[in-house]
C-alpha cells in the first residue's frame, strides 16, 4: 500500500469522527499556534527595535560617565577635542543631559515632560532629524551660538506645543525649574503624542542644563562615528580617552548602537527561546493525546486490522498505515495551528497599533517562514513519533485473534 | 499431477494449563485444483484450526503443509501474508468488509497489498463485482447493502486477487436460508467455472452442496469422500437421531439443484 492511499484513508477516518479528530488535534493546534504567535511577536519586537535604532542611527556611540566632582572629571570640551582629533572615526559629539525640573507654562505644570540638555550636533542637518529620531517640524534646532553662549532657548516636542501653546509655540516662553526659555523650534510628532511619550520633551542647550542641575551623578555623551563600520574603532578611542582621565574603567560605560542592538537582539532571542520552549510543552502534550487516541483506534479497529492481514497486509503495511494516520492528524493540526497563529499575530498587531496609536509602521508581529517551517515539521514529527507505538502494536496483532475480535 | 493442498501428518497442539489439547491430531489429506470440498465437523472438531492452517493464518505444531507445491508450514508472518495475498481468497461468516470503505475499495484491498497499479485494480475490481452481479453498487458502503449482497461483495473481494483456493468459513452462517442457498449456488457456479473451493461448516445440509466431504472429529479425519455417499453426513453421535430424515430430504434437494 502506498503513501497516497494511506494518506487518503487517514483523512477519511479523520473526517468520519470530526469532533474526536478536532479534540485529538487540539493540543497540537494550541502548541503550534502558540509557537507561531511567540516567534511572530519576537520577530516583530526585534524589527521594531531595530527600526528605532536605525532611526537614531546605527553609528551612535553612547558614553556614560560617572562624575566625581573633582578636577578629574571629563568636560564637554574634552569630548569635542576628541572629535577634532580623530575626524576619520568620529563625526560629532553632544552632551546629553537629563534635567530634573518642573516645566511650567502659564498656570499649567507638566510633570512628566523630559528635559534634556544637548549640543547643536544633536541635530543632523542632512537627515533633518535629531539623534533620537524625531524630525524638525517648525523653526530651527539649537545652534552653536545658543550652546556657546548658553542662550535661554529651547526646542519642544509636538505634545508640549499642543498642550502648552495650543499649537502655536514659536517665540513664546515656558519655564524649567523657574528659568524662562524661548521656543525656537518644534519637533514633528514621532510617538503617539501623549503625555510622557517621546513627543513630551524639551531640548535646551547643555550649557543651560549644567546650570539647572548642578551636581548630577553622571554625564552622558553621544558620539556619532563616520559610519557603522567605524563604530567599534570609535568606541575604542572614546574608551581610551576616558581611561586616561579616570585610570579606572569603572567610572564610565561606552556602548555603540550596534552593540546595544545586538544586546537587545540576544535578549529578545533568549526570551523567545524560553517562551517557545514553554509553548513546545503543549506540543508534547498534544503528541501524547495523539498516541492515546491512536491506541484507542487500534483497539477499535482490531477487526479491520485482522481483515487487512487476512487479505495479505504485512506488518509494515499496517504499521505505515497507522503512522501515516498519526502523522496526518498532527500535520492537519499543525496546519490549523499555523493559520490560527498567523491570524492571532495579525490581531495582536492591530490591537497594539490601536492601543499605541502608532498605525501600520509601528509594531508588526510578523510570522517568520522559519518559525512556520519548524512548527509544522515538529508537529508532523511528533505525530510520527507518538504514532509509532500504537502502529507497532497494530502491526503485531495476530490475524486469527484480530478477526475474532468484536 | 501436483496437489494444490497437501497436509502431511499435521498436528496442532495447544497448551491449556497443564493439559495438551490436540486440535489437529495427525491429519493428512490432499485437495486438487478444481475440487469443491467441505470440511465438516462440530465445534471442537478441529475444523477451525484446519481452516486457519489452510488459510496460512496459523502454522502447524508439526507436520508439513504444501500449498501449490510450496512448503508454507514454517513461514514467517510476512511471508504468510504474501501467500495469503497471492493464493487465497477468504469468505467469512461475518462478511468482514471494512465499513468505512465503499464496495469497490473493499474489493480492491487484496490488489492494493499485492502492489497492483490503480488502473488495473479498478478494472479487476469491476470485473470481479460483475461476476457477483453487484457492479452497480460499487460506490455504496457495505452498510447500505443487504446481508446477501455483502457476502457477494466479500466473494468478489476473494475473487479479485485471482486466488488458487477460495476458502469459505461458514459463509451462510449469518444469512437467512434463502440467501444462504443463493450464496452456496454461487460457490457451486464458481467451482463449475474452474475455481477450487474449500468450505468449512458444521452444517451437513450445507456441506452436501460440495462435491467432497472431509469430516473431522477430535482432530482426526473420520470420513473423506463423495458428498452424496450417505456415510458422508453421518455424525457419529447422531447416528440414531431422527434428523436423518431431514438430511435425506436436503440431499434430495441438493441433487435436484
Amino acid at each position: 500500500m502506498n503513501f497516497g492511499q494511506s494518506f487518503r484513508l487517514a483523512v477519511k477516518s479523520l473526517m468520519t469522527s470530526k469532533m474526536r479528530s478536532l479534540l485529538t488535534m487540539l493540543g497540537i493546534i494550541i502548541g503550534v499556534a502558540a509557537v507561531i504567535i511567540i516567534t511572530s511577536l519576537g520577530n516583530g519586537m526585534q524589527n521594531y527595535m531595530n527600526d528605532q535604532f536605525e532611526e537614531m542611527g546605527s553609528n551612535l556611540i553612547q558614553a556614560q560617565v560617572w562624575t566625581t566632582g573633582t578636577s578629574l572629571d571629563i568636560q564637554a570640551e574634552d569630548m569635542y577635542a576628541l572629535v577634532e582629533k580623530y575626524p576619520q572615526y568620529l563625526s560629532g559629539v553632544t552632551p546629553y543631559k537629563t534635567v530634573q525640573g518642573t516645566v511650567r507654562q502659564g498656570n499649567d505644570e507638566f510633570k512628566r515632560t523630559s528635559v534634556y540638555g544637548v549640543g547643536e550636533t544633536f541635530y543632523n542637518i542632512d537627515k533633518n532629524t535629531i539623534m533620537t529620531g524625531s524630525s524638525m517640524g517648525q523653526g530651527r534646532f539649537l545652534s552653536y551660538v545658543d550652546v556657546e553662549r548658553a542662550q535661554p532657548v529651547c526646542v519642544i516636542g509636538a505634545y508640549i506645543e499642543k498642550e502648552a501653546f495650543g499649537g502655536d509655540a514659536l517665540g513664546k516662553t515656558l519655564t524649567v525649574s523657574g528659568a524662562p526659555f524661548t521656543v525656537v523650534g518644534v519637533l514633528a510628532q514621532n510617538g503617539d503624542n501623549s503625555e510622557g511619550s517621546s513627543d513630551d520633551c524639551i531640548y535646551i542647550p547643555y550649557t543651560q542644563a549644567d546650570r539647572l542641575s548642578q551636581g548630577s551623578y553622571y554625564a552622558l555623551y553621544m558620539f556619532t562615528s563616520i559610519d557603522r563600520s567605524t563604530a567599534a574603532a570609535a568606541k575604542g578611542i572614546v574608551e581610551n580617552r576616558l581611561l586616561k582621565a579616570y585610570h579606572d574603567s569603572d567610572y564610565y560605560l561606552v556602548m555603540t548602537s550596534a552593540e546595544m542592538m545586538d544586546a537587545m537582539d540576544s535578549m529578545v532571542n533568549l526570551l523567545m527561546a524560553i517562551l517557545t520552549l514553554i509553548a513546545a510543552i503543549s506540543l508534547l502534550v498534544g503528541g501524547i493525546g495523539i498516541m492515546n487516541i491512536m491506541l484507542v483506534s487500534v483497539t477499535e479497529r482490531t477487526r479491520e486490522i485482522g481483515i487487512r492481514k487476512s487479505l495479505g497486509a504485512k506488518g509494515r503495511d499496517i504499521r505505515s498505515q497507522f503512522i501515516i494516520e498519526a502523522g496526518t492528524t498532527s500535520a492537519i493540526g499543525g496546519s490549523i495551528g499555523i493559520i490560527l497563529g498567523i491570524i492571532m499575530a495579525n490581531v495582536i498587531t492591530n490591537v497594539i497599533a490601536l492601543v499605541l496609536g502608532t498605525g501600520n509602521d509601528g509594531f508588526v508581529a510578523m510570522p517568520t517562514l522559519q518559525g512556520i517551517g519548524v512548527a509544522f515539521g515538529v508537529s508532523v514529527a511528533i505525530g510520527i513519533l507518538f504514532g509509532y507505538l500504537p502502529a507497532n502494536k497494530a502491526a503485531k496483532l495476530n490475524p486469527i485473534d484480530a478477526l475474532r475480535y468484536d | 499431477m501436483e496437489h494444490l493442498i497437501e497436509f502431511r501428518d499435521i498436528y496442532k497442539i495447544y497448551q491449556m494449563g497443564e493439559e495438551e489439547v490436540h486440535a489437529l491430531d495427525g491429519v493428512s489429506m490432499t485437495i486438487d485444483p478444481g475440487e469443491f470440498v467441505a470440511i465438516v465437523g462440530q465445534s471442537g472438531s478441529g475444523k477451525s484450526t484446519a481452516m486457519n492452517i489452510i488459510g496460512c493464518l496459523d502454522v502447524p505444531t508439526s507436520g508439513t503443509y504444501h500449498l501449490g507445491g510450496i512448503d508454507v508450514s514454517t513461514m514467517e508472518d510476512d511471508q504468510q501474508a504474501e501467500i495469503r495475498n497471492k493464493m487465497l481468497g477468504f469468505i467469512f461468516q461475518q462478511y468482514n468488509l471494512i465499513p468505512k470503505l465503499n464496495v469497490q475499495e473493499n474489493v480492491e484491498l487484496p490488489l492494493l497489498y499485492a502492489g497492483v497499479s490503480a488502473e488495473e485494480r479498478h478494472e479487476r475490481a469491476v470485473r470481479s463485482l460483475e461476476r457477483v452481479g453487484l457492479a452497480d453498487k460499487r460506490k455504496n458502503l457495505p452498510s447500505q447493502l443487504s446481508g446477501g449482497q455483502q457476502q457477494r461483495v466479500s466473494i468478489a473481494r476473494a475473487l479479485a486477487g485471482n486466488p488458487s483456493v477460495i476458502l469459505a468459513d461458514e459463509p451462510t452462517g449469518a444469512l437467512d436460508s434463502r440467501t444462504g442457498r443463493e450464496v452456496l449456488t454461487f460457490l457451486q457456479k464458481l467451482n463449475a467455472e474452474g475455481d477450487t473451493v474449500v468450505l468449512i461448516t458444521h452444517d451437513n445440509s450445507i456441506a452436501v452442496k460440495a462435491k467432497r466431504i472431509i469430516r473431522l472429529q477430535d482432530g482426526k479425519i473420520i470420513y473423506d469422500g463423495d458428498s452424496q455417499d450417505p456415510q458422508a453426513v453421518v455424525q457419529p453421535h447422531e447416528e440414531e437421531s431422527s434428523e436423518d430424515d431431514g438430511f435425506a430430504a436436503l440431499i434430495g434437494e441438493g441433487v435436484e439443484g
